[in-house]
Order: C-alpha cells, then sequence, then structure tokens
C-alpha cells in the first residue's frame, strides 16, 4: 500500500474510535461517575442516528418518495442534527429513569437493554417511521464544499476531533463542580449522600440523561461519517458492549481514559483483521466471530487483574486539594 | 384465540425454566446474569452436536409422533450436565475471584455480559448464524384437540418435561439438606453464613442447578421451533421480566411470572408483528416496575 492509502486508512480509523470516544465519554458520565448500569447504549446510538438524520434530510419527493419512507424531513443544517439527537435522546432517558432509577442498579440495566433491543425492532418492523429495515442513505455531510470527495474525511476528522474535545471539556467542568461531586459520592455511597440531605433520584435521572445526550451526539456523528443507517447497525455488540470494554480498558472514573480506551481497542479491533489472512479458508466468513471473542476475553482480563484500567480514576477533582 | 394461549403456555414453561434458574441466581448470587440466556443457547448446541455427531451411531428413529428418538432422550440429559458444569466452571474462573476481590454485583454483571458474548461467539465459530433444526424437513402432525385447538405431540412433551422438571427441583428445595440450605441463603446470606451453612457448595449447587434448567430450556426450544445462535439473547428480557415478576428469588413466582410473560407474548401475535415479541414481555416488565416493583410475591415495600 502507497503512502497515501496508509494515511487515509489510518484517518477513518480516527474518525471511528473519535465516534467511539464520544459514547465512551457519555457511558462515563452514566457509570464512571455515578455508577449508573446502562447496556443499552445501542439503543441511544440508533435513536441519536436517526433522530439527526431525519432532521438533515429533506423529505423524499417524487419517484423517491415511492421508495423511501420517513416520517419526517426536515433538511436543516448538520448542527440541528446534533442538537436534535441530543435532545431525544435526553427525553428518552428520561423515560427509562423515571420507573427503573429509585430501584437497584440491575433494573436500569435491564431496562436500558430493553429499550435497545425495543428500538431496533421497531426500526425493523416500522417501515413508515425510517424505511424499515433497508433504513435511511444519502445522509448530507457537514462543510463538503471545502474539500473534494476523496480527501472529505480529513475535513470530518477535524469535526470529529473538535467535538471530543469540547464534549471532554464539558464534562471535565461539570465533574469539577459541586454537582460532580455528588455524583461520585452516590456511586461511593447512596445512603451517606442521602443523608447529606442530597436528592439521589435527582442525581441520578440528570447523570443519566447527560449522558444520553453524549451518545445521541456520537450516534448523529456516526451517522454522518457512514452516510447511510439501518437497524441492523445498533446490534449489541457493536452498539454496547464493545464501547464498554473501551470504557473498562482505558479507565472508568477518567475521561482521558475514556478516549484513550476507544482508540486502543477500535485499534486493537481493527488490528485484528489480519488475522482473517491466517485462517483457513472455510472459517474465514466466520473471523468476526474470533475477532469478538478475542474482546470479550480481554474484558475478562480487565475486569479480574486490572479493574481500574489503563489510567485508572482521578482521585482528585477539586483545585482545592493538592 | 385458546389456540394462542395453549401455545403461549408451551413458551411459557420454557420460560419459565429459564427463569427459575435465573431467579435462583439472581436471590441467592445476588447478581443479574446476563449469560443465563446463552447457557439455554449452549445447551440447544451441545445436544445438537450429540444429535447429529457424537450419537450419530444410534439409529434416527422417532418415538411415535414425536420428532425425535434414542439420540435426544441420551443428549437431553447430557447436555443438561454439561452445561451445570460449565455454569460452575464459569463461576470458578470469573465470579467466584470478583466475589473475593469484593467487586459489586454491578462488575459480576457485566463479567457475566462478557461471558454471554464469549459463549455466542463460540456459537457462532462452531456452527455460523444460521438457523438449525435437531431434525430438518420431518413433518410434524399437529394433533386436533376439541373446540379447534391443534396442538403438536412435541409440544405436550415440552410440558410434561417442564412440569417434571419443577416438581424434582421442588421435592429438591424442600426435602433435602442442600435444597434447606439453599433456601436459607436465598433468604439471608449472613444468617446462613452463621449457622454453619457451607456458602460457597450452596454456590456451586446454585449454578448446576440454574445451568442444568437453562440446558433444558434451550433444547426444549430447540425442539418446539428451531436454533439459532441469538435464541438466548431474545430470551434474555422475557427471562428477566418473568423473574421481576415472580420476585426475584422465588421460584414458584419464576414460574407463574414466565407462564404470564409467554401467553402475554403468544396472545399478543393477534394484534402485532410476531417479531414484536421480546417488546411486549419489556413493556410488560416496565408495567410491573412501576406498579408493584418487587413482583407478585414480594409484599408491599
Amino acid at each position: 500500500m502507497e503512502l497515501g492509502g496508509i494515511i487515509a486508512y489510518l484517518v477513518s480509523l480516527a474518525i471511528m474510535a473519535g465516534i467511539y470516544a464520544v459514547f465512551a465519554l457519555g457511558l462515563n458520565i452514566q457509570w464512571g461517575y455515578t455508577g449508573l448500569f446502562n447496556i443499552g447504549i445501542a439503543g441511544f446510538f440508533c435513536i441519536g442516528a436517526y433522530t439527526s438524520a431525519m432532521i438533515t434530510t429533506p423529505m423524499p419527493t417524487g419517484v423517491y418518495a415511492q421508495y423511501v419512507h420517513q416520517i419526517f424531513g426536515l433538511n436543516l443544517p448538520f448542527v440541528f442534527g446534533l442538537l436534535g439527537a441530543a435532545l431525544v435522546c435526553g427525553i428518552v432517558a428520561m423515560l427509562i429513569g423515571i420507573p427503573t432509577l429509585r430501584l437497584g442498579e440491575d433494573y436500569l440495566a435491564i431496562a436500558t437493554l430493553g429499550i435497545a433491543e425495543t428500538f431496533r425492532l421497531i426500526f425493523n418492523n416500522e417501515t413508515w417511521l425510517a424505511n424499515g429495515p433497508r433504513g435511511l442513505m444519502g445522509l448530507p455531510q457537514p462543510l463538503h464544499h471545502l474539500a473534494e470527495p476523496r480527501h472529505y474525511n480529513y475535513i470530518y476528522l477535524i469535526i470529529i476531533v473538535l467535538t471530543v474535545v469540547i464534549i471532554y471539556l464539558l464534562i471535565e467542568r461539570a465533574i469539577r463542580s459541586p454537582w460532580g461531586r455528588v455524583l461520585r459520592a452516590i456511586r461511593e455511597d447512596e445512603v451517606s449522600a442521602s443523608m447529606s440531605g442530597k436528592d439521589i433520584f435527582n442525581f441520578k435521572m440528570q447523570s443519566l440523561i447527560f449522558g444520553a445526550m453524549v451518545m445521541g451526539i456520537g450516534g448523529a456523528l456516526y451517522a454522518h461519517y457512514t452516510k447511510a443507517i439501518s437497524p441492523s447497525v445498533f446490534t449489541p455488540l457493536y452498539g454496547t458492549f464493545i464501547i464498554w470494554v473501551m470504557l473498562m480498558a482505558g479507565g472508568s472514573g477518567n475521561n482521558k481514559g475514556a478516549i484513550l480506551g476507544a482508540y486502543v481497542i477500535w485499534t486493537i479491533w481493527i488490528g485484528t483483521t489480519f488475522l482473517t489472512d491466517f485462517l483457513p479458508y472455510t472459517l474465514k466468513a466466520r473471523a468476526p466471530y474470533i475477532r469478538f471473542l478475542i474482546i470479550g476475553v480481554l474484558l475478562e482480563f480487565i475486569l479480574l487483574y486490572r479493574p481500574q484500567g489503563l489510567l485508572g480514576e482521578e482521585k482528585k477533582v477539586s483545585k482545592l486539594i493538592e | 384465540m385458546l389456540e394462542l394461549t395453549i401455545y403461549g403456555i408451551v413458551f411459557g414453561s420454557i420460560i419459565s425454566i429459564g427463569a427459575i434458574g435465573l431467579s435462583l441466581v439472581f436471590g441467592i448470587i445476588r447478581f443479574a446474569n446476563f449469560a443465563h440466556g446463552d447457557l439455554m443457547s449452549t445447551g440447544a448446541y451441545i445436544a445438537l452436536f450429540m444429535v447429529t455427531w457424537a450419537l450419530a451411531w444410534i439409529p434416527d428413529t422417532n418415538f411415535g409422533q414425536l420428532s425425535f428418538g434414542w439420540r435426544m432422550l441420551i443428549a437431553f440429559p447430557v447436555a443438561m450436565f454439561v452445561v451445570a458444569c460449565i455454569a460452575v466452571a464459569l463461576d470458578r474462573i470469573l465470579y467466584q475471584k470478583l466475589r473475593r476481590k469484593k467487586s459489586g454485583p454491578v462488575i459480576m454483571a457485566m463479567s457475566s455480559l462478557g461471558a454471554a458474548f464469549i459463549l455466542r461467539m463460540l456459537i457462532l465459530i462452531f456452527w455460523g448464524a444460521d438457523s438449525l433444526f435437531y431434525r430438518p424437513g420431518i413433518l410434524r402432525p399437529a394433533l386436533q384437540l376439541p373446540m379447534g385447538v391443534k396442538i403438536r405431540p412435541d409440544q405436550i412433551l415440552i410440558l410434561v418435561t417442564v412440569s417434571a422438571l419443577v416438581i424434582l427441583l421442588h421435592l429438591f428445595l424442600q426435602k433435602t439438606k442442600l435444597g434447606k440450605a439453599m433456601r436459607a441463603t436465598a433468604d439471608n446470606m449472613e444468617l446462613a453464613l452463621v449457622s454453619g451453612i457451607d456458602t460457597e457448595r450452596v454456590i456451586i449447587m446454585t449454578w448446576g442447578i440454574g445451568g442444568a434448567l437453562a440446558a433444558a430450556g434451550g433444547i426444549l426450544y430447540g425442539i418446539d421451533v428451531q436454533l439459532h445462535p441469538y435464541m438466548g439473547w431474545n430470551f434474555l428480557i422475557p427471562l428477566f421480566a418473568a423473574t421481576i415478576l415472580g420476585t426475584i428469588g422465588n421460584i414458584y413466582g419464576a414460574l407463574v411470572g414466565g407462564l404470564v410473560i409467554g401467553v402475554a407474548q403468544q396472545v399478543s401475535t393477534a394484534f402485532l408483528m410476531p417479531t414484536y415479541k421480546p417488546a411486549v414481555a419489556f413493556l410488560l416488565m416496565i408495567l410491573i416496575l412501576l406498579v408493584r416493583p418487587k413482583g407478585i410475591f414480594g409484599g408491599k415495600d
């Protein structure tokens, strides 16, 4: 492969890992700082992607209207897509939080898992909503007129990096505020936090919504990168499991760790494609399963032998304690 | 409608047998075992391996109207035993270590999620992603019951098998010393420890029973419908719905919960697309969490 090809390859790797970093940051708010066990990230991924897709595309007209059905198409700029995705994910998170956040942490896990599967079923079956299993195609890419199509990925990488940095700074700011300290207090000991007069339910709800909104933005970024989405993308494997491994690998409770974990795990994931070359012909089609098996075993090793991840948690987050 | 209800009871009895194991593990070892559904698929595929390969030397004849014969009769208990061993092995390799490190229930649940993916990937690597049958292409005649209800002999056998397993489990928990120790541990772990109960032994037994029942459920589903690598994952939400409905840790509750969820899922196909069945279980579960989070046998809190 010539140099230009390698660079293009690395850029696409950096874009996807950057999108996953957004999800890992969202999960870090929920799990890393508050101890909320969300295993339905794929659900927010899916809703974020579809919301942004339908906000930014026009309603199909003419011949297209016969083949493409979607409930609305607003044809608004990319930024509105991101904001809309965040908003809708926040609302969905609130609806999940109401019945589950007062109960044990397992209940939230089961409910988020259920909502992720349910949304995938809905998008698959209800053709009028967003074109059913065929999904939506031809999503607009922001600032696409600034570069030729084959160089466009550089521009998208800049957009991704900027988004990751903004979200990172936002979360760091929030976590170092009194609000963030309450979240960590809840994670460590709910009873004491409650005895200090903190409304546990409200704080958990805010954390769940904040994290879900970040995940929604991640979903939107994904949709405009691939330009085409369908329900089959948002599986528990690519949508939830790998993000958990990323956060656990990088270090939950550490935003730098979340970003690092996303890049490390995505590099491993992409790197293991070389495995396919070594496999006998009959096993080639099953190579992705072997690669996921490796990721699964990796998670178990992290949980058993390095639960703090690569970076571990930053224990001191206040400027006042040195 | 009557026919759908009866199919619902058959399907529900399979959910029940999975949910009973899940509820036992949840009640005694105290974490949500997200690998339970995939233990069901593992059992189904181990039975498939035996029926199509390891026991291929046995003549492939059917028992009367049923869709299987000696091969399955031998494979069934063997697969239950193997999955029981796998469940215990997972505990030794993963959960026991996490318990000793005092990792919380959420870390254990996450570990089980990892185990679920590992089991499923192994199934996908060995058998691929297509649906499989124990007996492909077999005609399955249905019996005509009064009131126009059709039922396959296999389905009657599923009900009989589940009933037998539940009665055996009931006798074990009520009559044997180990069974009583298990109930005591489920009731109060600390008190059980102080009373001199060997809780590690109780935990091994719990995994063994949970794994064996999961395998039975998976095989019965495979006989009734088909085998698919994602079958266990799709069972997960109905399993948890049944467990929560019947109050976590209560096996009789899980039995009732499974039947309720199964009937609700089947009857819903009269109005909804059958693919929405997991969503029906999920909606029921949310409803239970809103109205009575401790389940029907949980008392008011």
